[in-house]
C-alpha cells in the first residue's frame, strides 16, 4: 500500500559532509556499477558510445558556487543529490500500483519493480530530482540504499553499508540510523550545522547534510593589501614618462 | 514539464468525452434509438480514446491492472476506478435509451455525478503536486477543468446557447489561471537558496552539472522549449477556446455547420491550451540547475 507508514522503527539514511566532499564523482560511479550488477533492473546507458548519450543513475554530484553576501570570497560547494528518504515522501502516496512504499522497519523508500507501470507521476511528485525512469526497462529506479548490500550477510561486516559510502575517498558519506540518538551518525549530525534542502516542500528528509564550514574572508583583511607602490621607478619609470609623451 | 502529446491528447479528449457523458446523463439531448447510438458513440469514443492515449507514455503498461489499487491514497489511481466506474454506469443507460427506446434518468444522474468525481481525479492529480507551482492551485485547477468538461458537453451535446455562455465563463476562467499561475511562480518561496539549502550563506549558483548529457529528470521536468512563444500561444488558445466559438454559439443561428465548426476551434483551442498547461509549467527541481 502506498500509505506512508506513521513511524518507522529505524531511520536509515545518509549523512553527506558538503564540507568534505570533493566532488570526484565516485560514488557515482560505485552506485551505478552495484546497482548494474544487483538488485532489480539494471541502470541502462542509450547510446553510451553515439552522439546522444543519456543513462539512468541513482546519484549526481552538482556542483554550485556561494558568494557571501559581505563581498568575501566565493566557495564551491560539491552536492551529491540522491533520494533522502523523506518521512513524508510525496512519491510514495501518488503512486497508482502500490509500486512505491516506504518500510515500516528501517524507513527505506523503494520501488517494486514488478507492479511499476512506468508512469513517472513518483517522478513528477518528488522535488529533488532523485528518481529516474529507466528508458530501457520502463520502470522507475531511485536510490535503494543498497537495500541489498547492508543486510548482506555474505559480504565482509565493513562491505555491508551503500556502495556510495563504501567507495567514497574522502570520507565525506556516512550511513546509519538517524532516529537513534546514540548513533554514530546521529551523533555527526548533532555536532555540526546542517542544511535543509526545501524545508518548504514539507517533505521531512531522513538524509542529512552537514553545512560547508566557512572559509578565509578575504574582504575583512583587505586593509592590509593596500598597493605599496603608486609611482613606477627605474626604467619603468621611464618607459612610463616616454609613453605618457607620445 | 515535458508536454508529451499522449497526455495532452488525453486530458483534452477524455475531458470532451466525460463532459459529454455529463449531459446525456441528465438527458441532454432527449434523444432515443440511433441518434442516441451516435451521441453515446462520440462520448465513449472520446473518454475511452483519451485513456488509451494516456497509457501510451506508460514504461511498463503490462503493469496496468494494480493502478486500480492504490484508491486511498492515490489520484492517479483513484481517477482509473472513476473512469472506468463511469463508463460502466452508461452502459446500462446507453442500452436503455439505443435498444429499448426507454431512459432511467436515476442511472443517468448517477452517470453525470460519476464522470464529475472522474474529471475532478483527473484535475488533482496535477492539482495535489506541491513540485508544480502553476498546477498547485485548489481549488482552481479542479474548477477549470470541470468548467472545461462541462462547456465542452454542452458544445457536444447541440446546445448552442449555453454552450456559448458556458465557453465564455471557461474563456475567462483560463486566463485568470494564467495570471494566478505566474504571480504564484513570481512569489515562490523556492530558489536555489532554498534548494541547496545554501541560501544563508551566500548567492548560490550552478557551476557544474552532474551531468554533461541529457537526463531523465532533466527531459521531463525541465523542459523549456515554447516558453518563448508562451504569450502568443496564449492569446491564439483564448481565441480559438472561447472568443471565436461564443461569438459563432451566440450571434450565429444554432445550424449543424456553425455547431461543427465551433467544435472544430474549440477542441483545437483546448489541445493549444493543454500543450501550455505543460510547456509552462515550472518543476520546482529546475532549481538544481543553471536553466530554474
Amino acid at each position: 500500500m502506498t500509505a506512508l507508514p506513521k513511524t518507522t522503527r529505524k531511520k536509515l539514511g545518509l549523512v553527506i559532509d558538503l564540507d568534505t566532499c570533493v566532488g570526484c564523482h565516485g560514488c557515482v560511479t560505485a552506485c551505478k556499477g552495484w546497482n548494474t550488477q544487483n538488485y532489480g533492473a539494471p541502470l541502462s546507458d542509450i547510446d553510451p558510445y553515439g552522439a546522444d548519450p543519456s543513462g539512468t543513475f541513482l546519484n549526481r554530484v552538482f556542483s554550485y558556487e556561494v558568494a557571501p553576501d559581505d563581498g568575501g570570497a566565493a566557495q564551491t560547494i560539491h552536492f551529491p543529490r540522491s533520494c533522502l528518504h523523506c518521512e513524508d515522501a510525496p512519491c510514495v502516496t501518488v503512486c497508482p500500483t502500490g509500486a512505491s512504499y516506504k518500510r515500516a522497519e528501517d524507513g527505506i523508500v523503494l520501488v517494486n519493480e514488478d507492479r511499476c507501470i512506468g508512469c513517472g507521476l513518483c517522478a513528477w511528485a518528488c522535488p529533488y530530482g532523485a528518481r529516474e525512469l529507466d528508458q530501457l526497462a520502463g520502470v522507475m529506479k531511485k536510490c535503494t540504499l543498497c537495500v541489498d548490500r547492508i543486510y548482506n550477510e555474505n559480504l565482509p561486516e565493513e562491505d555491508r553499508v551503500p556502495a556510495c559510502v563504501r567507495t567514497c575517498p574522502a570520507g565525506a558519506r556516512h550511513f546509519g540510523d538517524l532516529g537513534d540518538p546514540e548513533s554514530e551518525v546521529s551523533k555527526l549530525v548533532a555536532s555540526r550545522e546542517t542544511v535543509d534542502l526545501m524545508p518548504e516542500q514539507g517533505t521531512r528528509p531522513v538524509n542529512t547534510y552537514l553545512a560547508p564550514r566557512p572559509k578565509d574572508r578575504m574582504g575583512r583583511d583587505a586593509a592590509e593589501l593596500k598597493p605599496v607602490a603608486t609611482e613606477a621607478k627605474g626604467f619603468l619609470g621611464w618607459l612610463d614618462k616616454a609613453l605618457e609623451k607620445i | 514539464m515535458h508536454p508529451a502529446p499522449s497526455v495532452i491528447i488525453f486530458t483534452t479528449l477524455s475531458g470532451l468525452g466525460f463532459g459529454l457523458f455529463m449531459w446525456l446523463g441528465l438527458g441532454t439531448p432527449d434523444v432515443t434509438g440511433m441518434p442516441a447510438f451516435a451521441w453515446f458513440f462520440v462520448a465513449y469514443a472520446l473518454s475511452t480514446g483519451g485513456l488509451i492515449a494516456s497509457t501510451f507514455h506508460l514504461g511498463n503498461p503490462k503493469n496496468a491492472i494494480y493502478a486500480f489499487s492504490q484508491w486511498r491514497t492515490s489520484w492517479l489511481s483513484r481517477e482509473g476506478i472513476m473512469a472506468v466506474v463511469t463508463l460502466f454506469t452508461f452502459a446500462p443507460f446507453a442500452i436503455g435509451k439505443i435498444f429499448l427506446g426507454v431512459t432511467w434518468p436515476l442511472l443517468g444522474n448517477l452517470g453525470t455525478l460519476f464522470a464529475v468525481i472522474t474529471v475532478f481525479t483527473t484535475s488533482m492529480m496535477y492539482a495535489q503536486l506541491k513540485t508544480v507551482p502553476r498546477w498547485n492551485m485548489f481549488p482552481l485547477i479542479p474548477v477549470l477543468f470541470e468548467l472545461y468538461a462541462i462547456a465542452g458537453g454542452a458544445l457536444l451535446a447541440g446546445e448552442a446557447r449555453i454552450a456559448g455562455w458556458l465557453i465564455l465563463a471557461v474563456t475567462v476562467l483560463q486566463i485568470i489561471t494564467w495570471m494566478a499561475g505566474d504571480k504564484k511562480y513570481a512569489t515562490l518561496a523556492t530558489n536555489k537558496g532554498t534548494a541547496t539549502g545554501l541560501g544563508r550563506f551566500g548567492k548560490v549558483r550552478m557551476l557544474e552539472s552532474g551531468h554533461t548529457a541529457r537526463s531523465y529528470v532533466m527531459d521531463e521536468m525541465v523542459h523549456l522549449i515554447g516558453r518563448k512563444h508562451a504569450h502568443k500561444l496564449r492569446a491564439i488558445a483564448t481565441i480559438l477556446i472561447g472568443v471565436l466559438p461564443a461569438l459563432m454559439l451566440l450571434l450565429l443561428p444554432a445550424t449543424k455547420p456553425v455547431i461543427l465548426l465551433a467544435v472544430a476551434s474549440h477542441v483545437i483551442g483546448v489541445t493549444a491550451g493543454r500543450w501550455l498547461f505543460f510547456a509552462e509549467a515550472e518543476h520546482v527541481v529546475g532549481m538544481y540547475s543553471a536553466r530554474g
